[in-house]
């Protein structure tokens, strides 16, 4: 495909503003810009084409089958996406007079509530833009109850290995060392390894539950309770509430922080990377330390962002939330449940799961007996289920399995996809020991081939240059 | 309503595959005592009529001004119609991100040109794929440029509260010190930021056009800085950089900025965007997503996620951030408004803001009572005295005119391009009826 930049014809454009109806002032001659930025010109046509074009080659869960472990791949309702672009809501200035914004504060306090009661917390931030972000607002919230109580020798973040990448660079954000401990075999805490690492340097733990394998840990009230005797607090990354959300709550588990995805539980889209969302609760002792916006509320507050988080996001969860309602909540995850234990079933006897048991909202498929075998990896299989119109599973994730492939389908696909995604993996694991070679070489019939990761990294070209600038490599 | 296609008969079906009679069985590993037994404290679901039904009343509490004359960090620009059509295309919506380069070509082309046009724009050499907003951008610019031998982060008084209180959070986090440069005269204090410029100073953040809308000496600032040894990090506006100088040609070493103004509604705060670019030399340093180009295996051009050895999902404890999730949607919506504007036609929305915010600020200071706080060249906003400044503003909404922010020394004020030449005289007559 050509870039936009490639397209562009001199003196071309769209014409957006008309004519000017007051006097242009000049500004010094020594604050202007020497050149103007080479954007495209193009016509409005040329413009919408281009992205059209784009567009077709790229895959949304709306699109098709997403089993994107750990990233709950729901499916995006419409009315999420209208109720967001309504003016009412698009067009209010954040720092708008208290009485002008009602609407919006009532969307905040409303879902603020419902999630609450959800979550098993008292109260809740939205400012966090995202989980990461959420992650970070959460355990600074750790750290300034620590602070605020003069208990400064608390230093450690405990982490299991087998969490996401983002609990670790978090805790290391805030400033804390990070004690990773071992899982148990089973994927679980293993409570020899927290009780050895637990003590009065413990700031807290960071724990994702269902774990990142899609098992429901067992000893978590053990767990919390240990974390507590020890002077810590318990961070619940919300990352798989999917599975548990009206069936079991973070707060009843033993959680006093915890953060919610509302791009993955909550169905706002993920657009190709974000806009996310995230809301962070909390219980009541560690209500004091929740963000605020300098210019919306008090200042001196600890911030994680501009103004009041990304609100029409929380507007499309509210409107996700308000369908669903006190019965639609738990079928979801019923379903999400049901659904990832059916298809692994279904897998079964070909690709084999890591954990042969019940399973939570996903479950990790080992395929290192496979790979031993036929020499077919875990990327091969995932790079040739993109002939088949299906997004590959999460790969290589949770570092605990080796050869990993990680399925969450999520409750809103149907029981027809889910046996057509079990027959396209059987067909992958017959073809794997007949004909090895050609997954190695897959996809086959995607818009490009297997790129040249390596050499993207070694020589970078992050961006586009004129022909005549020459060399864009860095 | 929950969304799940299933039907009664089917889960049936699918319970007695998975070799249990009911859902309660899935959750075994649950210690019982935990599970909730009452339904959950919200209300039933609602069909979807009856769900919009709800969140239009919502919607309409709201007050929809007709001119809106207050910005600080949030900008009433014109959104083309392709802008809003564009970005709302289904397969953009709802993708995950573009881990799989061979089905996300769509994805990873608009970031590569998203990063370009970022570059263009504030003539830096590498842009990321977004970050969160111009404050997570601004303070995560400040990460950047700490090392061990040098820590403190130099933040200008005359930048956005919001920034520089979202800067002093991430450097709480790390423990790291954060020091406000004192404003002089609605300035960067110049001669307090050179003594302040200690050997222990990492990099000095200031934004152009400041919180004042006033425009700051940005080179002379960057010699300073550069001499002391430190960074410059300078938090743009981005449509100004249709007509200002680039943060590069003031010495910048890191561009970040609030991207909301590249057609991205008001939306009470949010989503937005923050942008970020660099000099080659930090490129490395760069938190977040990065799209390089590369090929195929046949040979032909393809994009991917690059450079992930920065990040945390390879460097765990050791990244460079911990952001994962970025604003790949509202920079995909960014880069569609410059290609609908153009170089001219983006250069025409910042020459329009200047004409008509300087036509405001001329009206308003004919008043008797209101005079500009600040002296100096501004850009599309200003500060004035405002006598009476409750009564004013509330007469300015009766009319549907939201009037500037009330600040501390006066009313910050602020004009974009949607305002007509009558809507300001009328503005401007109501002020007059108020103070006569």
């Amino acid at each position: 495909m050509e870039l936009i930049f490639e397209k562009s014809v001199a003196g071309r454009a769209c014409d957006i503003l008309g004519a000017c109806d007051c006097d242009y002032v000049d500004l010094p001659q020594d604050v202007l810009r020497a050149q103007p930025p080479k954007l495209p010109e193009l016509a409005e046509v040329d413009v919408t084409r281009h992205y059209t074009e784009l567009c077709h080659h790229v895959h949304g869960v709306n699109c098709g089958f997403y089993p994107l472990g750990s990233c709950t791949m729901k499916y995006n309702p419409r009315i999420d996406e209208e109720i967001a672009a309504l003016p009412g809501f698009q067009r209010i200035h954040p720092l708008a007079p208290q009485h002008a914004v009602t609407g919006c504060r009532e969307v905040l306090d409303l879902a603020r509530s419902y999630l609450c009661k959800i979550s098993g917390m008292d109260n809740m931030t939205f400012q966090p833009a995202a989980g990461a972000h959420g992650e970070f607002t959460g355990v600074l919230l750790i750290k300034q109850y620590h602070d605020s109580r003069g208990d400064t020798a608390r230093t450690k973040i405990i982490v299991p290995d087998s969490a996401h990448g983002t609990n670790p660079a978090t805790a290391a954000m805030c400033g804390y060392e990070v004690v990773n401990i071992p899982s148990a075999p089973d994927g679980c805490v293993d409570l020899d390894a927290l009780a050895n690492a637990l003590g009065d340097d413990t700031a807290g733990l960071m724990l994702t539950n269902p774990n990142t394998v899609g098992l429901f840990d067992q000893n978590i009230l053990k767990i919390t309770a240990m974390v507590h005797e020890a002077g810590g607090l318990c961070y619940y990354d919300g990352a798989n509430l999917n599975a548990v959300m009206g069936v079991v709550r973070p707060g009843d588990m033993g959680f006093d922080c915890i953060h919610m995805n509302l791009h993955k539980t909550f169905a706002t889209p993920h657009g190709g990377g974000g806009p996310g969302a995230c809301a962070v609760g909390c219980k009541e002792f560690l209500s004091e330390f929740l963000p605020k916006s300098a210019l919306m509320d008090e200042a001196g507050h600890l911030q994680v962002r501009s103004f009041a988080g990304n609100f029409l996001v929380v507007v499309r969860a509210l409107t996700y939330l308000m369908s669903m309602g006190r019965e639609g909540i738990p079928e979801a995850a019923h379903n999400a449940v049901l659904n990832a234990n059916y298809l692994m079933r279904r897998i079964q006897g070909t690709f084999e799961p890591a954990f042969d048991r019940i399973c939570m909202h996903e479950f990790v498929l080992d395929l290192s007996e496979f790979k031993k075998e036929t020499g077919v990896s875990a990327l091969d299989v995932a790079k040739s289920l993109i002939d088949y119109g299906m997004h590959p599973p999460t790969m290589y994730f949770p570092m605990i399995v080796h050869e990993a492939l990680m399925l969450e389908p999520t409750e809103t696909e149907s029981k027809e996809t889910l046996d057509w995604a079990a027959g396209v993996f059987a067909e992958l694991y017959e073809l794997g020991k007949t004909n090895p070679a050609v997954m190695h070489e897959a996809p086959h019939h995607a818009q490009i081939g297997r790129p040249d990761e390596v050499r993207a990294s070694r020589t970078p070209v992050l961006r586009w240059y004129p022909q005549e600038e020459g060399s864009a490599a860095l | 309503m929950s969304y799940v296609p299933s039907t009664e008969a089917q889960r049936k079906e699918m319970l007695a595959a998975v070799g249990v009679s009911d859902y309660r069985e899935l959750y075994a590993d649950v210690p019982q005592q935990m599970l909730l037994t009452e339904p959950l404290d919200i209300p039933p679901g609602m069909g979807e009529l009856e769900v919009s039904r709800a969140m239009n009343a919502l919607a309409n509490k709201n007050v929809q001004y007709t001119t809106i004359l207050r910005g600080a960090g949030a900008y009433d620009h014109y959104i083309p119609a392709a802008v809003r059509s564009i970005p709302a295309k289904e397969e953009f919506l709802t993708a995950y991100t573009p881990y799989q380069a061979e089905m996300s070509q769509g994805v990873l082309q608009s970031i590569f040109e998203y990063q370009t046009m970022i570059c263009e724009l504030t003539g830096m050499d590498v842009s990321n794929a977004s970050v969160y907003d111009g404050a997570t951008a601004a303070a995560e610019a400040a990460a950047m440029c700490r090392d061990r031998k040098r820590s403190v982060t130099l933040v200008s008084a005359a930048a956005h509260p919001d920034v520089i209180n979202t800067i002093r959070t991430y450097c709480y986090g790390t423990g790291d010190e954060m020091r406000v440069i004192p404003a002089k005269d609605g300035h960067t204090d110049l001669d307090a930021l050179r003594e302040m410029l200690g050997s222990d100073v990492s990099c000095v953040y200031i934004q152009q056009p400041n919180f004042y809308g006033l425009l700051e000496d940005a080179t002379a600032i960057g010699e300073a800085v550069h001499e002391a040894g430190a960074l410059y990090v300078i938090g743009a506006n981005p449509i100004s950089l249709g007509i200002l100088k680039t943060p590069r040609e003031c010495g910048a070493d890191i561009a970040v900025g609030e991207g909301q103004p590249l057609g991205l509604p008001l939306g009470f705060g949010g989503p937005y965007l923050g942008f970020m670019a660099a000099t080659t030399k930090l490129m490395r340093k760069l938190p977040g997503r990065i799209v390089g180009e590369t090929v195929d295996t046949a040979g032909n051009r393809a994009y991917v996620l690059s450079l992930q050895a920065r990040e945390q999902h390879i460097r765990r404890e050791k990244a460079s951030s911990n952001i994962c999730s970025n604003e790949a949607l509202c920079a995909l919506t960014a880069s569609v408004y410059m290609a609908v504007m153009g170089p001219q036609g983006l250069a025409e929305v910042a020459r329009q803001c200047t004409a008509k915010a300087h036509y405001l600020a001329e009206k308003l200071t004919a008043i008797d009572g209101i005079d500009l706080v600040y002296p100096g060249a501004f850009f599309h906003e200003f500060v004035t005295t405002l006598p009476r400044q409750n009564e004013v503003l509330s007469a300015l909404e009766t009319a549907g005119i939201l009037g500037g922010l009330p600040l501390d020394e006066g009313v910050l004020w602020c004009v974009t391009e949607k305002a007509s030449r009558d809507d300001l005289d009328r503005a401007v007559s109501i002020v007059k009826e108020v103070l006569a």
